[in-house]
């Protein structure tokens, strides 16, 4: 890897980040020079980009400055559904050189490619968010996120390795190992969920391990929303700073956006993700400083190129200048949605997922709620059932089988072990309107 | 020969007993006997009531979920082996017991074992066979009186 030097301030910096310090007037240029050859990418080979953009009147070449972007289509959630598995590639297929996916409603996935730029692209911005967390050439980092078609796993490989650090692929689960490589392989930085991270420390103190005496030093946290009381929490059971990482699979994976030093907003790689702020209910746009609905704009996505990409997740652009002396901007920490998607373990689940589970199981719809909740730092998730005179049987052994359907239905839709609990009728409420599907009691 | 029982969903909680209990009491209906199946989450309580019609009506009304299911009734000596003897035949028929409880009318020397067998039919063939004739339903709930 490139040489690394010491700036004055004893902060480490690398070449890769330098997009990260851009005044202002040439990073914009640079947004703007990619938004055209964007457009233009999609509007040539994404039929779905194409038709969406003639419907509005708009072509590439109406592409003048930044705020031309709210000419463009936006895109949703269920673009990419209905365009499943590849319609919204914009690269032959001999060009990609990776697929990855993420977990869809109607059990179909969200399929996302990408070619070696944009690997190189997404390996450029995990180094940059490592960087960002104080981490450089010579770090031990124990990359616990799960391997496999979550982004999670090897989005984070890969910028450690660049970064020129030591990647442990440990991946996610075996709590016990994930403590034993900790105190054995020197490791000095983690990268997970940080509800695992909590549970870790729960389960070091159970086996007498002090983690607070270890060498790590940091600990990169993300793929759900998390609170400052978590990170107090964290930091002063385990003696390390802890960062929060944002990203979604559909723009490229973890590494959108990563706090800095100050821990104090999000700065977002915008020479490669536009962001806006839109109203989550007319969709217009924003003034940076309000809260809204985040949509992101990919400018250098090669694969699969999205226009003003509805994120669904709530936060505002904090404008001011950050001390830590980086120019693009920052946004601040996720805390909630604008659906009713939830987050657990790392998992985006949708309550029509658990819907289709039960439909599967008993034929009909019962009523039902799904409460979260966090036991020892872990995630749970519970779903109450309403037992019905269809299902109700009067052995015990029928009904223990039909809450094991459940579960097994969901962890099958979802990937992830739902408690499942059978009530009797009428003790949920009924709402008016759209029900209320999600209690979640996780705090702090 | 065989009984209509009403089974009922409970959630396992505090006080989830006393609505089926009141609604049939306000109805004037009196459970004969019951039986409470518990497992860490859920019960399921088992009643049996003359007439059991109504008695499901009642239940239903008050928002319980009610199954009727057919259940023997068998009279056992109220003595040691009484039982077992019995078991034996079901033993020897083939017939699996899904559950059973056992009540007494407070007085003579019998007791009566309520079954639900997998095969009710089977099961009944198999004790006439063997002399043993399950309890009428009608005879059940005079004698309670």
């Amino acid at each position: 890897m490139m040489a690394q030097h010491t700036g004055g301030s004893g902060r480490r910096f690398h070449p890769l980040s330098a997009p990260d310090f851009l005044p202002r007037g040439k990073l914009e240029l640079l947004q703007l020079y990619r938004l055209q050859e964007t457009v233009h990418r999609a509007y040539a080979n994404v039929a779905f980009y194409r038709e969406q953009m003639d419907k509005l009147g708009v072509r590439p070449e109406d592409i003048h400055s930044m705020d031309d972007i709210r000419r463009l289509p936006m895109t949703v959630k269920t673009d990419l559904r209905d365009n499943y598995p590849f319609g919204l590639f914009a690269s032959p297929m001999r060009e990609v050189v990776r697929l990855h996916a993420s977990s869809g409603t109607t059990g179909k996935p969200t399929v996302v490619a990408y070619t070696r730029e944009d690997v190189e692209v997404w390996t450029e911005v995990m180094v940059r968010s490592f960087v960002s967390c104080g981490l450089h050439e010579g770090d031990i980092i124990q990359n616990a996120y799960g391997y496999g078609l979550f982004t999670g796993g090897l989005g984070a490989h890969y910028g450690a390795e660049a970064l020129g650090a030591t990647v442990i692929p440990i991946s996610g689960g075996n709590t016990d190992r994930q403590i034993m490589v900790l105190q054995d392989f020197g490791v000095t930085a983690i990268c997970c969920t940080p509800s695992y991270f909590v549970h870790i420390i729960e389960r070091a103190r159970e086996l007498g391990v002090d983690i607070r005496s270890l060498p790590l030093r940091a600990g990169v946290f993300g793929a759900e929303p998390w609170t400052e009381a978590v990170r107090k929490h964290v930091e002063e059971n385990a003696n390390i700073k802890a960062y929060d990482i944002y990203g979604l699979s559909e723009i490229i994976g973890p590494g959108v956006a990563i706090e800095c030093e100050q821990q104090d907003g999000l700065h977002l790689f915008e020479d490669h993700f536009y962001p806006e702020i839109i109203s989550p209910e007319t969709g217009e746009p924003l003034p940076d400083g309000e809260e809204g609905e985040l949509v992101l704009t990919t400018l250098s996505k090669r694969a699969m190129p999205l226009l003003r990409y509805r994120t669904r997740d709530i936060t505002r652009i904090i404008p001011e200048p950050c001390p830590c002396g980086r120019t693009i901007r920052r946004i601040r920490r996720i805390g909630r949605r604008s659906d009713d998607m939830f987050i657990i373990r790392g998992v985006n689940v949708y309550p029509s997922q658990v819907e289709a589970a039960l439909l599967e199981v008993e034929g009909t719809l019962p009523h039902y709620q799904i409460i979260l909740t966090r036991s020892k730092g872990l995630d749970e998730m519970e779903v109450q059932v309403e037992v019905t005179p269809n299902f109700f049987s009067d052995r015990v052994s029928e009904l223990e089988n039909l809450r094991n359907a459940i579960a097994r239905a969901i962890e099958h839709t979802i990937g992830i072990r739902a408690k499942i609990s059978l009530v009797e009728p009428h003790t949920i409420e009924r709402s008016m309107g759209k029900a209320k599907r999600v209690f979640d009691k996780r705090e702090g | 020969m065989k009984l209509k029982q009403l089974s009922l969903f409970l959630e396992n909680k505090p006080a989830r007993l006393k609505t089926p209990c009141k609604a049939l009491a306000d109805a004037g209906i009196n459970i004969l006997t019951l039986s409470l199946a518990d497992t860490q989450q859920f019960g399921i309580l088992r009643l049996l009531v003359e007439d059991w019609e109504k008695g499901k009506r009642v239940l239903e009304e008050a928002g319980c979920v009610v199954n009727v299911t057919e259940v023997v009734a068998v009279e056992v000596e109220d003595r040691p082996g009484g039982l077992a003897s019995l078991l034996d035949v079901i033993e020897q028929a083939g017939i699996n017991i899904e559950y059973m409880y056992a009540f007494t009318f407070g007085r003579g020397d019998k007791a009566v074992m309520i079954f639900r067998f997998d095969a009710p039919d089977a099961a009944i063939e198999a004790l006439q066979q063997s002399g043993i004739n399950p309890v009428q339903s009608v005879t059940l709930y005079e004698r309670s009186r």
